[in-house]
């Protein structure tokens, strides 16, 4: 609700709406620091969590990736602009590389 | 500007900067667009001119059987020479000096987003392609192939590969800047009312080009960097024997290697498409069509690389799906050459020499394409890879395509240049020459392919039956020789001729034929606003009740107006930076092949620029 | 990358874009999405070569993961002063800014020492560049991270004195910001390296 609310803020105010205060960049600090210890803690119960153990990484590691971006770049707040420029970036290297390492059959080692 | 609170006379000397805008010194401190155009243009027909001989040498070995001209040894050498000089100090550059000197007076803008940007793209380009070639007095050229496949690349004992990994390291970032700084011109310097759909067709393509460009050559320069790393540092990166895979290489080079060639073609369809209409007195038909196929050949471009890859072995589903997209992006570029014809239909037909280029470029293209579209059936292209099949259909494409759409841009926007017109006769005759000579090459080539032909060898016995067909390619590369030798004399006596060109010598639609011929260094004396596409010809003409165009009527149209006001308009100074930048990472590139220290040296002249660029004073 | 944001410096703010963005941010933003390929390209590499080493030293035998997270900590504890450092400056705070932007640049500093220290602790177990396709692709991987680390350092540094040296535009938070998508960029790369390179374990052949 939160985020649907935040968005239409961000139409209505077009590009360039002001960037958050420090609180809230604390706050996206601490958050950060708690997914990372999250995934270090990963490393200790490696044999417990199995097959569990990558797509929980990568999920952590794309949370932490998303909060910066839009966070501390801003994308959230600039125009969509830039974030079209990023993302077709960041997808289109995932994709290709994905396609890549496919044709080495890297996935079905 | 606002942050320099001291005038720049009071500033240390160091830091003044440079001031003349004319003379010899003006062309190496120089930030114009106009002026950094010119440099690579001319840059790149030189290495054209270097390149061709390459060509007229393979062509002069292989003219009989056993062809004692070139050892081996030599002949890799120039083949790589001759395939890395046409496509990255060639082509890519000779389209920079198009989209650099155009795309500011087509959009109406006074300059490039990053004017020293620019002037550091092309001293590095410049520097790059001497890079290169001078490994021919270091210890031998590059002689991998244009490819540079490892481990072949990797083991080859002669220091040429290094050079091939450094110099087109150089180039790249060389065109990274500038990619970056052309997009953001064409996102962000347009002129007031000049929305994207007012955009002309060659500015659409040199936008694509760029993103193409930003997108692909981060690619290559991983490669590149693996490359040279496996060469100079040891590592193992596409070496087999220790569980590495050159076909990593192959995958990163053609990942590159394909938007490469829509990196090369699409700035000559923007030529036709600026072309055509103008010759033909009609708008460009589908306008939107052709902007979309021409985005679409750019995203589809990054999907299509394995094709240059079937033979390797990545089983049928990958060959499979390559095959189809393969198959999927001759669509676009049909639906192009469709537009480009139906502008064509109807028109008020001019064949002028550029005319003649553009329409003899999209022909000569079409046979290209069509053999493109031979290799995305995968048996076939089982039976065609690494023949001179291959060699025949990349250059209808490139030299069909790209070569011909190149001079009909030099026909075109010559006048508008250089303020004098190039001769309309012999500029027939070399394209009369050159159409039959690259029918002459490349033709026959197909024959040879399918023949057996391979690739890249130095030599064949007689006994195979090559000879008769590898000798009229030979006549044929001669016969270029001498269109190119014409064009050099009509351009030689043309810039000794008067300056006498019109500001709009060709009826033009767009807005550069606004300002005058040459342009102002300000280029327009007030920057249009900007109502429709083809602004400039709403100007002039309007429609009568059956469509045809009738001139506005006298005091009503802006006639061009002549450079001449436009002393206060403020425009970025000239400035020594990007050059010394340029020649510090020169020397890092040296320094990597002959020892730290002079690495050190370039680093810190890379240094010194940087920061010099950063304190440097706006010019008042 | 100072390049763009001195660019801005020397002229174009002022005047009005198309976009109605400025052309130094839009740069960086792409030249940001074309680094995004350029990384992706090596740890595509390391990816392919995971566990195809034939020889030793192997990940498991010379990983340090408490450690390399300390060093994880401190370049993202980085990212947030130089959030901080933007918003001072946005606000033209000059003195909080430039202890944001030295802030920024020690944390950087650390991460980069702790990177030499890690890399010679490899070198000494055996791992080098020629060692195996481990150290092949592990070094040049984040080697190259390391590098734009550094590159991020000294222009962090540069900022901080041409703030003393009066250089810095009025909106001194312009360049700094652009510094500072850098200088995230740089982080959430590390992110995925982090994460791929360190926390997944590798099987070794034969193990």
């Amino acid at each position: 609700m939160a985020e649907t609310e935040l968005s239409e803020k961000s139409q209505a105010h077009g590009a360039g709406r002001a960037h958050p205060g420090t609180k809230e960049y604390v706050r996206i600090g601490v958050i950060l620091a708690v997914i990372t210890a999250a995934e270090v803690a990963t490393y200790y119960v490696q044999k417990d969590l199995g097959a569990w153990l990558r797509p929980i990484l990568f999920s952590l590691s794309g949370l932490k990736f998303t909060l910066v971006v839009l966070w501390f770049m801003h994308l959230r707040f600039d125009s969509r602009l830039y974030s079209r420029f990023f993302l077709i970036g960041v997808c289109g290297a995932v994709t290709l590389y994905l396609i890549v390492l496919m044709t080495f059959r890297v996935f079905a080692r | 500007m606002s942050s320099v609170s001291v005038p720049a006379e009071e500033r240390p000397g160091l830091l003044r900067r440079p001031t003349a805008v004319t003379g010899l010194w003006s062309w190496f401190t120089t930030v114009d667009h106009k002026k950094i155009g010119i440099l690579y243009g001319l840059t790149a027909f030189v290495f054209f001119l270097v390149g061709g001989l390459e060509a007229l040498l393979i062509r002069s070995q292989l003219a009989q059987p056993n062809g004692k001209l070139l050892t081996a040894a030599q002949y890799d050498q120039v083949f790589t020479m001759h395939g890395l000089t046409m496509v990255f100090l060639f082509v890519m550059p000779m389209s920079a000096a198009f989209l650099n000197y155009m795309i500011p007076l087509m959009i109406g803008a006074r300059d490039v987003a990053f004017p020293r940007l620019n002037a550091f793209s092309y001293w590095l380009f410049l520097f790059g392609g001497l890079f290169l070639y001078s490994s021919f007095f270091l210890g031998g050229a590059p002689n991998g192939g244009w490819f540079g496949y490892a481990p072949n690349s990797t083991t080859d004992p002669s220091p040429g590969m290094t050079f091939y990994a450094l110099g087109l390291l150089l180039a790249g970032i060389a065109s990274t800047a500038g990619a970056i700084n052309l997009g953001v011109t064409v996102l962000n310097m347009r002129a007031p009312g000049m929305s994207f759909f007012r955009v002309p067709v060659f500015v659409w393509m040199g936008l694509v080009v760029q993103m193409l460009l930003a997108f692909s050559l981060p690619i290559i320069t991983v490669a590149l960097i693996e490359l040279l790393f496996d060469r100079r540092f040891g590592t193992h990166f596409f070496d087999p024997a220790v569980g590495g895979d050159p076909l990593l290489w192959q995958h990163l080079f053609w990942l590159f290697g394909h938007p490469e060639v829509y990196i090369l073609i699409l700035p000559a369809f923007g030529i036709f498409s600026e072309v055509l209409p103008v010759f033909s007195r009609k708008p460009l038909f589908g306008y939107q069509f052709v902007v979309f196929s021409g985005i679409s050949i750019g995203f589809i471009g990054f999907g299509v690389w394995a094709h240059h890859m079937f033979a390797v072995g990545l089983g049928p589903v990958a060959n499979t799906a390559f095959g189809i997209s393969t198959a999927i992006i001759a669509v676009p570029t049909g639906v192009k050459i469709f537009n480009w014809m139906a502008t064509m239909h109807g028109g008020d037909l001019r064949f002028t020499t550029a005319m003649l280029f553009s329409v003899g470029g999209v022909m000569n293209f079409v046979i290209g394409g069509l053999s493109g579209v031979t290799h995305a059936i995968v048996p076939a292209d089982y039976q065609q890879t690494d023949t001179y099949y291959i060699v025949a259909h990349f250059h209808y494409v490139l030299f069909g395509g790209a070569v011909l759409g190149i001079f009909s841009g030099l026909f075109y926007w010559w006048p508008k240049v250089f303020g004098r017109m190039l001769g309309e006769k012999l500029g027939k005759v070399q394209f009369w020459l050159m159409v039959i000579g690259l029918n002459l090459t490349f033709g026959p080539m197909h024959i040879l392919g399918l023949q057996g032909m391979i690739r890249r060898t130095y030599t064949y016995p007689a006994s195979l039956g090559l000879t008769f067909w590898n000798q009229v390619a030979t006549v044929g590369s001669f016969t270029i020789a001498a269109g190119v030798l014409v064009f050099v004399v009509n351009a030689v006596s043309s810039l000794r001729g008067p300056k006498d060109a019109p500001a709009d010598p060709w009826d033009g639609r767009t807005l550069e034929w606004m300002t005058s011929s040459p342009p102002p260094v300000h280029n327009f004396d007030e920057i249009p606003t900007v109502h429709a596409l083809d602004e400039f010809w709403h100007r002039k003409y309007t429609e009568d009740k059956s469509g045809r165009p009738v001139p506005v009527q006298a005091g009503a149209s802006e006639q061009p107006h002549p450079g001449g006001g436009g002393h206060e308009i403020h425009l970025p100074g000239p400035s020594y930076w990007p050059l010394v930048g340029a020649l510090g990472l020169q020397l890092v590139g040296y320094g990597i092949i002959y020892g730290w220290w002079l690495a050190f040296v370039g680093a810190a002249l890379l240094l010194v620029g940087v920061f010099g660029w950063a304190l440097e004073p706006s010019a008042e | 990358m100072a390049q763009a944001a001195v660019e801005h410096h020397g002229g174009g703010s002022e005047h009005a874009t198309s976009t109605g963005l400025p052309s130094t941010k839009l740069a960086m933003w792409l030249f940001l999405a074309s680094d995004c390929l350029f990384f992706g390209a090596l740890i595509t590499s390391y990816v392919l070569y995971r566990g195809a080493s034939v020889q030793g030293p192997f990940p498991r035998d010379v990983f340090d993961i408490p450690y390399t997270s300390v060093s994880s900590f401190v370049l993202l504890g980085s990212s947030l002063t130089m959030v901080l450092a933007v918003a001072a400056a946005q606000r033209r705070d000059l003195g909080r800014m430039r202890i944001w932007l030295l802030a920024t640049a020690m944390l950087g500093m650390t991460f980069v020492g702790g990177q030499v220290y890690e890399f010679t602790r490899f070198y000494n177990e055996g791992l080098s560049l020629s060692k195996n396709l481990f150290g092949s692709t592990f070094f040049v991987l984040t080697g190259f991270h390391g590098a734009h680390v550094a590159i991020g350092i000294l222009m962090l540094l540069s900022l901080v004195s041409f703030s003393y040296a009066d250089k810095l535009p009025e909106d001194a938070g312009f360049p700094v910001e652009m510094i500072g998508l850098y200088w995230h960029f740089v982080d959430i790369v590390w992110i995925v390296i982090f994460t791929v390179v360190y926390l997944i374990p590798t099987g070794n052949p034969g193990k």
